[in-house]
């Protein structure tokens, strides 16, 4: 038994201002949503997040292409249980729409936001979400082309920004 | 005279009140003075909703369900309660531990 305080509500180990990194590096529809729900999961206990969108990534917070993200059907060994193709059948023209459009109902049956929902959703909740340089000169992009709120960011300096945090990389 | 309030109340080890039915408005401000959350019409509006909710679910409501049906957004609600408002709200709410992951 313990009283309410404000001490009790803050997930922020010892030292207190607990921060965590995440690293998405991942643009297809299952990978997009692990690092958005720890992300979202922390913002709520309080810990401050930054987030760095790289390489493929990046296509979660581009402003074309983060609301149409697919789920692979080829390579891809984790389609069990609820949607489950072989592989071979799974090549077939039409094959990835239709699991992606699968995953989304169930996404949505959960009551979790789409992606670009979910970015707007992190950003409105404090988190820091930047876009890596390298990979957007490596396609082409600019600021421009990134949800509203997204900064464009060099490695280092993300580093320099998340000293001391704890990294996920996903 | 708040502490004396919070003396005759069951808490869990986090905090949280043991029995939601025993919850007044009067131990939602000692709660909230406690968490030092200063409450306004705001505050008032989410922690309503929040046991209405709770009263039909018997679950404390997530931090999304909150902000859909409150009206208030997610940008708002982390300034009526920062440091996690699901916890905070179902915390001066009188309920249990959120556990909603959204």
């Amino acid at each position: 038994m313990a009283k309410p305080s404000r001490a009790l509500h803050k997930s922020s180990g010892t030292n207190g201002n607990r921060k965590l990194a995440l690293i998405a590096s991942k643009g297809s529809l299952d990978m997009a949503y692990p690092p958005l729900i720890l992300a979202n999961a922390a913002r709520m206990s309080g810990i401050d997040v930054e987030m760095f969108f790289t390489f493929w990534g990046l296509d979660m917070i581009t402003k074309k292409k983060m609301k149409n993200l697919n789920v692979a059907t080829v390579g891809n060994p984790n389609m069990h249980p609820w949607f489950h193709i072989p592989t071979l059948l799974g090549a077939l023209p039409g094959m990835s729409a239709a699991a992606s459009w699968m995953m989304r109902g169930e996404i949505k049956k959960l009551g979790f936001p789409r992606v670009p929902e979910f970015i707007e959703q992190l950003i409105d909740a404090g988190a820091n979400v930047y876009g890596c340089k390298m990979s957007m000169d490596m396609m082409k992009l600019t600021e421009a082309d990134l949800v509203d709120g997204a900064i464009v960011l060099g490695a280092m300096e993300f580093m320099d920004l998340t000293e001391g945090a704890q990294i996920v990389f996903v | 005279m708040t502490q004396d309030i919070l003396d005759i109340v069951e808490f869990d080890d986090e905090g949280f009140m043991i029995n939601a039915s025993d919850w007044t408005k009067e131990i939602g401000e000692a709660i909230a003075e406690a968490l030092e959350v200063e409450l306004t019409d705001r505050h008032w509006h989410v922690i309503d909703f929040a046991r209405t909710d709770f009263e039909e679910s018997g679950e404390p409501p997530t931090l999304r369900r909150i902000t859909k049906q409150t009206g208030v957004d997610m940008k708002e609600i982390y300034q009526l309660f920062p440091d996690g408002p699901a916890k905070l709200a179902a915390n001066i709410a009188g309920l249990k531990k959120p556990t909603g992951c959204i």
